[in-house]
């Protein structure tokens, strides 16, 4: 009796589970049981039924971003620009037919681990081109799936230089950490005075971050300043051990490239410690989440960034208009209507990815391929093309600081090192 | 050595901190393992639990009010689960029991990912224990002055209850001889959910003052205190309550002064404590304190 109820329990769960592999699994692998099946009847058929099924009209973007995880607010606010744009702009005209975009997003959970399964679940989708991630390492780790199944990538704040690096199928339209690196010891040695030593903390294994650290380093060591790095483990909580390290290497600056999660345990220790060396991140630290734990302290926190607001009056106010609108949206946001610039940066990459579709004339994620190289756009964020590897074109960083009195950003610098 | 000392400070302050909440969280294990020789996995999780809880209790009520609640349903959710994933395996190999704590576990986690939809909540701030106060050469929280001497409180008031009170008594019972306590009238049901709501109220208070010294909390903001604390539980011999107060104690401030040593050394202080368990394991398999094993014939 007990034996024939764990039985009947074993199988309820697997029927849930199966249950709930279908429903996120989409749409399109039930499509893809379908045709074979009316392959096998009607093989007459199919060249008719091919451009049919594209007069049906939807062409699917995959979203390949964290939604939650160390990166999870950060990912959402770049979706949040995406899902914006597609708000805006629901349609995409090829070859003189209309098509609905759909965007199905993909929760990569800043795992490198789950990176494979996010972006598998796009190729499923069907996705004619591919928007992110928001952190180069999960980027990185999705990178060979798409590259399989021959689908473009754009990225669009991933910095890493290896994200692009040797393939021909992940573009990306933000500036690089070899160039954000040399901005941030620039802007240490010269605006925040670090004149001998800086202090540099980075996640243990983290590419972002130890990439970046890299970069700084040699920018800043070339300045004549001595730097100390510092890893912390994965899940660690406790930075006032590392903030006492800096203090007493005598650090003038700490450069912290880390992921928003640990900032915000970073800024707290900081302040309760009373550190009062300048901190220095690059463009993960630029989030409203930040502003919300640097207020009220007297910490100096200052972020190099892809966009200041104030740069595009008129899509500001739409996009605050269209989050105060959706209380979803606001709450992926961080609860407040700061227009984080990762958010501007999936808006833009959003365009490129329709102005590609249009250049290549087909929604063949082949043909799309071919077409990103060539395809220029100016958005929000400044003129977008591509380089031989794929990398946007850039050379403008722009720097932040917050104003801990208000918890708002104030426009530094525009830093333009090459 | 007042040198040393001078220069060590923060990062000894530091380590006491941590060590009391790594002492909280492992009497839970401890005293969970003494009576049903189970290592109740899920018992990071209920502390991470009792974090949100207090995330989100505050975001409506005030702080007289969450801070009860909290430790309420942290309390509640301990002896739920117990009763819903434990007690019907009562019977089962002990085996069963510890993957059945694991399954618990990741259901708590997944649980959170969902309400908080995998963001980081940034905890409330309980006044009085977020200032910061200056020591010496180190500025810190009150929150770390105050938890090795909650902590000590609390034990002793815990090592007072076990040794003075009848179900004090019937816990070491069952703790020596699970069936024999059975057969002699003891209702073990009661004493086995006792000894939850105990572990559970401390990890509330544990939680309370860790998230207070760190104010963020993911989903998996229990594993590595969880994972620390059940290391100093088997370091102080596992079935201990002192053995994991000391043993707690210990890993906290090694964990710091290592972060402090130099900058080469930072990367291995979490690799630091499980060295010092495998170590443990070989060299005094019953921990500092751990009870001497007779074979039964």
């Amino acid at each position: 009796m007990k034996k024939l109820l764990a039985l009947l329990l074993a199988l309820c769960m697997v029927l849930a589970l199966c249950a709930c592999g279908s429903s996120s699994g989409d749409a399109a692998p039930a499509a893809d049981d379908a045709a074979p099946a009316e392959d096998a009847a009607a093989p007459a058929d199919e060249a008719a039924e091919a451009p049919a099924d594209e007069a049906a009209g939807t062409i699917v973007i995959g979203v390949y971003e964290p939604l939650s995880g160390d990166n999870g607010a950060g990912g959402k606010q770049e979706v949040l620009g995406m899902q914006y744009a597609n708000a805006m702009t629901p349609t995409v005209e090829v070859n003189g037919k209309v098509y609905n975009v759909e965007l199905v997003i993909s929760d990569n959970e800043s795992s490198n681990d789950k990176a494979v399964s996010a972006a598998t679940k796009l190729v499923a989708a069907g996705a004619s081109v591919v928007l992110g991630s928001y952190g180069s390492g999960v980027s990185i780790a999705g990178s060979d799936t798409f590259a399989e199944a021959g689908i473009p990538v754009i990225g669009v704040t991933c910095t890493n230089p290896q994200v692009t690096a040797g393939n021909s199928h992940y573009f990306r339209i933000c500036f690089l950490d070899p160039f954000q690196g040399t901005v941030q010891a620039n802007y240490a040695h010269d605006e925040l005075g670090a004149a001998s030593v800086a202090y540099c903390l980075g996640q243990l294994g983290n590419d972002y971050d130890q990439g970046l650290i890299n970069y700084f380093k040699q920018a800043a060591e070339a300045l004549g300043l001595e730097v100390v790095t510092e890893s912390f483990p994965e899940g660690n909580s406790d930075f006032t051990s590392y903030l006492t390290n800096a203090k007493n290497a005598n650090a003038e600056v700490i450069f912290a490239p880390t992921s928003i999660s640990y900032a915000q345990l970073i800024i707290e220790q900081a302040a309760a410690q009373g550190i009062d060396i300048p901190l220095t991140a690059p463009d993960t630290w630029d989030s409203n989440v930040i502003l919300a734990a640097a207020e009220g302290t007297d910490l100096s926190i200052s972020v190099s960034t892809f966009y200041a607001e104030g740069g595009d009056p008129a899509f500001e106010e739409g996009f605050k208009a269209w989050m105060n609108a959706d209380a979803t949206a606001l709450a992926n946001n961080g609860g407040n209507d700061t227009i984080a610039a990762v958010s501007v940066m999936g808006y833009d990459a959003y365009y490129v990815a329709l102005e590609a579709i249009k250049n290549a004339g087909s929604i063949d994620p082949a043909a799309v391929m071919e077409a990103l190289p060539g395809t220029t756009y100016t958005g929000v964020s400044g003129s977008i093309a591509f380089d031989e590897t794929g990398d946007a074109i850039r050379d403008t960083a722009f720097i932040k600081s917050a104003d801990t009195a208000t918890g708002e950003w104030t426009f530094v610098a525009e830093q333009s090192v090459g | 050595m007042a040198g040393f000392f001078q220069a060590n400070l923060p990062y000894i302050l530091a380590g006491i901190s941590v060590g009391g909440q790594y002492a909280l969280i492992a009497i839970g294990y401890t005293m969970v393992y003494g009576i049903l020789r189970l290592i109740n996995f899920a018992h990071g999780d209920v502390f991470m639990v009792a974090g949100l809880v207090m995330v989100y209790a505050t975001a409506s009520l005030p702080m007289y009010i969450s801070i009860p609640l909290v430790i309420a349903a942290t309390v509640l959710l301990g002896f739920v689960i117990e009763r819903v994933a434990y007690k019907p395996l009562r019977s089962a190999p002990r085996m069963s029991v510890m993957i059945s704590a694991i399954g618990v576990s990741y259901l708590l986690q997944n649980c959170a990912l969902y309400f908080t939809g995998g963001l980081a909540q940034i905890y409330p701030t309980i006044p009085g224990l977020s200032k910061s106060v200056t020591i010496g050469s180190a500025t810190t929280k009150v929150v770390t002055l105050v938890t090795p001497i909650l902590t000590i409180i609390l034990v002793f008031a815990l090592v007072l209850f076990i040794r003075k009170t009848k179900i004090g008594m019937a816990m070491r019972a069952v703790s020596k001889d699970f069936e024999t306590s059975q057969l002699m009238g003891i209702r073990i049901n009661a004493v086995i959910s006792m000894t939850f709501v105990i572990g559970c109220f401390l990890a509330a208070i544990g939680s309370l003052l860790y998230f207070t010294n760190y104010p963020s909390v993911i989903p998996t903001s229990g594993a590595m205190p969880g994972l620390k604390a059940f290391v100093a539980a088997v370091f102080g011999g596992i079935g201990s309550i002192p053995g994991a107060v000391i043993g707690a104690f210990i890993i906290g401030i090694m964990e710091n002064i290592i972060k402090g040593l130099g900058s080469g050394w930072t990367i291995f202080s979490d690799a630091f404590t499980f060295v010092l368990l495998i170590v443990v394991l070989l060299v005094k398999p019953t921990g500092i304190f751990g009870e001497k094993t007779t074979d039964k014939v």
